[in-house]
Parts: structure tokens; C-alpha cells; sequence
């Protein structure tokens, strides 16, 4: 680990003001960000405490019934709360899913979304990464693909988004509040993120000294959370990434599809909305034929980076799946293993 | 520069000053305050091996910056006891046959302590493997933890219930 310079920000616009500064990284939970700073992937000049500022780990549910969450709510606050966890039962899942519990309470939710790949090849510090090293080549290609994007990837890049909850968050249209040196403004999470084109240093649409502020999901969210589910196939049962995820919702009406949300993660270096699937759900009768089509469509313009062609036929299935645990309902929140599919009958 | 920083630890207030804002949560603990109960596996957050109470939370010890647990209350393996009286869980430890090397039972029983103040695992042994994923044992060990978590945990609120103090 390099050596740097340590400060604690007392306000949101100390936290910006010192953020803009060359090689300032914010500090949070520290869960990915120290991980990084001991393999020397990543090296801040300074790092710039936010970790006590005042006003950022609330969760404030809406009068229009959507929420909004502080940036430094931890990741496991977040999942536990009940009132949560039943207008958005498929984020809750997702949440509870992702690393182990003594991660998930230090874990900040703006932290989860800031996270970095852990493409195997970024994180080794011999390999060749153009994420770490513009122009440096990417040892990926390649190399070893199971866990690398079938969706969205480039020459230049092949990682996907490690995380789960921003994958249910994508689904359910998150927005994030940004401060930063130009004043407010707000990104929908999708947008977020920048997919690796011939810049996969850029994963973001932040610029220096922007810090998230909170996340906010809207009331039509919470329509779906009778009928919402995240599913996670990983190569153990618990304390993995996911190989492929998918966040599935209906709202069901009549017995018709009256709004359909679904999105992936592990196929591509964001989370990967599927709109024309979700489209084509409308009208129709929930059930595996409909279903089927829709994860047809959204795995349309999918191709291997490497030898992982498996990866699309698996998100099919497990959007299929998702659709089907979404469509039967009941709450995700009994099963004993979050998002596991070993739960299902 | 050096930062001066003051934790409560075990229930003692510890005064320390930082030369180096690299030190973690574990390396205070180990190397500054002799506390050598809490062990250093991975130092990278995969094992749980360093798992500690912070502020009511189990975590790890490793990924926490010293200077960022400012203020914070901090319980180790070495608070447990009352003198040589074992906490529940590390008589289930114990009882449960739920080690063999040792060396990541601090960590278990730290995380499997925060695991029951957190109240989710109920009396499910699948939640329990599952809420205790974050305790890597090489030893192979997990059955005797699970038993030893639910055995602690049913005696915890046996205690709760009749009003004897845990």
C-alpha cells in the first residue's frame, strides 16, 4: 500500500472541495477501495474520509411511496429493514446475496456502487489491464473468461459489474443524487455506468470531486413487490460473485403482464437492463412460454468473450426462472439462502 | 504527520498515536496493543479470520482503516470472558468439538457473537452456514460451528428467558 495523506471531511462540501484535488479517492466502508490499496492496484495521493458526514446514512421513505437512501447506509441496514424489504423485496435480495456478512456491515450502498470488477486480470498486478493502464492491452482476452462479459464488451475489455444490489436497482429505475463541484445533479444509475468502448478506464459518468449522496428509488418500484425476485447462480453456494444474476418484477393485472423489469448482472461491465424483453412482456399471459421469448430477446445480441458462451444460454434460463419465482410471488425473504436457486422447488 | 486517535477497546479507552495512516483496525490490534487474539489470515476481507465487533457490527478488522474507527467501541476475542468464565458461545465452541488448529476460531466466535446480536440465524442450521460464510476454516470444521452456533444461541435465550445473565 502506498502512502497517503489522510483526512476526515466534516461537510459534503469539504468531502467535494477535497475530492477535486490529483489523486483523491473517497473512503467509506474501505471494503473494496483498502482491498485495492494493498495490491497496489490502486494508489490515492489522498484519501478523504467520508465516513462520519453528518446527514448520509438515513432512510427516508417518500411521501409519493419510493425511498431514499443515504450513500453511507450499510449494505446490510439496508436489507434488514423491514419496511424495505417489503416495498422492494428483490433489492433486499440482492443486498443479502452479495459478499458475507461482516462485508455487508461495513459496506456502504454508495460504496456498492462505486465498486471496481474483480476481473481476475485487473486485480493481478503482472497482468496487462487497459483499465489500470490505458493502452497497456488486456491479458483477459484469452485468458480466463467465466467470469467475463457476454454483453456490452470490447478489444479493449472483457470485465463485468461484480455487484448484485445495483442489478435489482437498474431493474427498479435508481436514480443517484451526485454533489458535486458544479452543484446537484442527478443520474439514473443505468446511465451511471459507461460501458468499456476504447476507454475502459472510464467506468462512470463522475467527474473529480463528485461524491454520490444517496439513492433513490421511485413509487412505482414498489408496485412490483408482490411479484419481484433476484436470482444469483455463483460456483458456491454462499460468499461468491455471481457468474450471472438477473432481477426480475411483474406487476400482474387481470391476469396479464400489465409492466415488466428486467435486468442482469455478470454479463457485462454494467448492469444490463433489458428493455426490449420487457416490452415484450406486455399484454401477455405470465408463464414459461412468454417468459422464454423475452430472455431470447435480451440475450439477442450477446457473443462470448472467450470461452464463456455458456453464460448466455445460463442468463436465459435463469431470466426465465426469475420471471417464473416473480410471477408465483410470496416473499424472497423466508428462504434461508438469498437469491439462491437452490431454494426453489 | 501523526494522528492521534482514541478507541474504546473491550471496554477500556486506548489513547494511540498513528505515525503512518496505513495501520488497520487489525494492525492497531496485534502489533500496537498486544491484542493478538484477533488473527491476520488473508488481510484482504475473504477469511473473517480478523472478525470484530465495531460499533455493535461484526466486521473485518483488516479492511478498516485504524484512523477511520475513530471514537468506536471495539470487542475482541480477549473482552468475551468474565475472568475464567467463557462466554456461551466459546463454551459451545468447546462442547461442539467446533475446532481443530485454532487458528480461525477467534474469528468464528467473534462472527458467530455479532451473527446473534444481529438476530437473523434463527434456529436454522442452513441460515447459520449461511450467515457464517464470511469464517473461512481450513480445518474443515464447519459442522462442529454450526452445532456450536445453534447450541449457544438456544442457551443465549434460555438465559434471556429465565433472566440469568449470559
Amino acid at each position: 500500500m502506498n502512502r497517503f495523506e489522510y483526512e476526515r471531511a466534516g461537510t459534503v462540501a469539504a468531502a467535494v472541495a477535497s475530492g477535486r484535488s490529483d489523486g483523491a479517492a473517497f473512503l467509506a466502508g474501505g471494503t473494496n477501495l483498502l482491498d485495492l490499496m494493498k495490491g497496489n492496484l490502486v494508489r490515492p495521493a489522498r484519501l478523504v474520509d467520508i465516513s462520519r458526514l453528518p446527514g448520509l446514512d438515513r432512510i427516508e421513505f417518500l411521501p409519493d411511496g419510493g425511498v431514499r437512501v443515504g450513500a453511507l447506509v450499510r449494505n446490510s441496514a439496508l436489507a434488514h429493514d423491514v419496511k424495505f424489504a417489503t416495498n422492494f423485496p428483490a433489492v433486499a435480495e440482492a443486498l443479502l446475496s452479495g459478499a458475507s456478512a461482516q462485508l455487508r456491515n461495513a459496506a456502504t450502498v454508495a460504496g456498492n456502487v462505486m465498486q471496481r470488477t474483480r476481473c481476475p486480470y485487473f486485480y493481478d498486478a503482472a497482468s496487462a489491464c487497459n483499465k489500470r493502464d490505458p493502452g497497456a492491452g488486456c491479458d483477459a482476452r484469452g485468458g480466463h473468461s467465466r467470469l467475463q462479459a457476454v454483453l456490452g464488451w470490447s478489444a479493449h475489455c472483457i470485465a463485468t459489474h461484480p455487484s448484485d444490489f445495483c442489478v435489482a436497482l437498474v431493474a427498479f429505475d435508481a436514480v443517484v443524487e451526485i454533489e458535486g463541484p458544479a452543484g446537484r445533479r442527478e443520474v439514473a444509475l443505468e446511465a451511471f455506468y459507461l460501458l468499456p468502448g476504447d476507454t475502459p478506464e472510464r467506468e462512470t459518468v463522475l467527474a473529480p470531486g463528485e461524491l454520490i449522496v444517496a439513492i433513490r428509488l421511485p413509487a412505482q418500484a414498489a408496485a412490483f413487490a408482490g411479484h419481484a425476485r433476484y436470482l444469483k447462480i455463483r460456483d458456491r453456494t454462499s460468499y461468491a460473485f455471481a457468474v450471472v444474476s438477473a432481477a426480475a418484477g411483474l406487476r400482474i393485472a387481470a391476469g396479464r403482464i400489465a409492466a415488466a423489469r428486467l435486468a442482469f448482472g455478470g454479463v457485462a461491465a454494467k448492469p444490463w437492463r433489458a428493455r426490449e424483453a420487457e416490452a415484450a412482456l406486455l399484454n401477455r399471459e405470465p408463464g414459461r412460454a412468454s417468459f422464454a421469448e423475452a430472455a431470447a430477446l435480451a440475450l439477442r445480441d450477446a457473443r462470448p468473450s472467450g470461452e464463456n458462451g455458456f453464460k448466455i444460454e445460463l442468463a436465459r434460463r435463469l431470466a426465465v426462472r426469475a420471471f417464473e419465482r416473480a410471477a408465483a410471488g410470496g416473499s424472497p425473504l423466508l428462504a434461508p439462502l438469498p437469491a439462491s436457486v437452490v431454494n426453489l422447488a | 504527520m501523526s494522528h492521534d486517535v482514541t478507541l474504546t477497546i473491550n471496554g477500556i479507552r486506548r489513547d494511540v498515536t498513528l505515525d503512518d495512516p496505513r495501520v488497520t483496525l487489525l494492525d492497531l490490534l496485534r502489533e500496537r496493543l498486544d491484542l493478538t487474539g484477533t488473527k491476520k489470515g488473508c488481510d484482504r476481507g475473504q477469511c473473517g479470520a480478523c472478525t470484530v465487533i465495531l460499533d455493535g457490527r461484526r466486521v473485518n478488522s483488516c479492511l478498516a482503516l485504524a484512523l477511520s474507527c475513530a471514537d468506536a467501541e471495539v470487542l475482541t476475542i480477549e473482552g468475551l470472558a468474565r475472568g475464567d468464565q467463557l462466554h456461551p458461545v466459546q463454551a459451545a465452541f468447546i462442547e461442539s468439538d467446533a475446532f481443530q488448529c485454532g487458528f480461525c476460531t477467534p474469528g468464528q466466535i467473534m462472527s458467530a457473537v455479532g451473527l446473534m446480536m444481529e438476530g437473523q440465524a434463527g434456529d436454522d442450521a442452513e441460515r447459520v452456514r449461511e450467515a457464517m460464510s464470511g469464517n473461512l476454516c481450513r480445518c474443515g470444521a464447519y459442522a462442529g460451528i454450526t452445532r456450536a452456533v445453534l447450541l449457544a444461541q438456544a442457551r443465549m435465550q434460555e438465559n434471556a428467558r429465565t433472566g440469568e445473565a449470559a
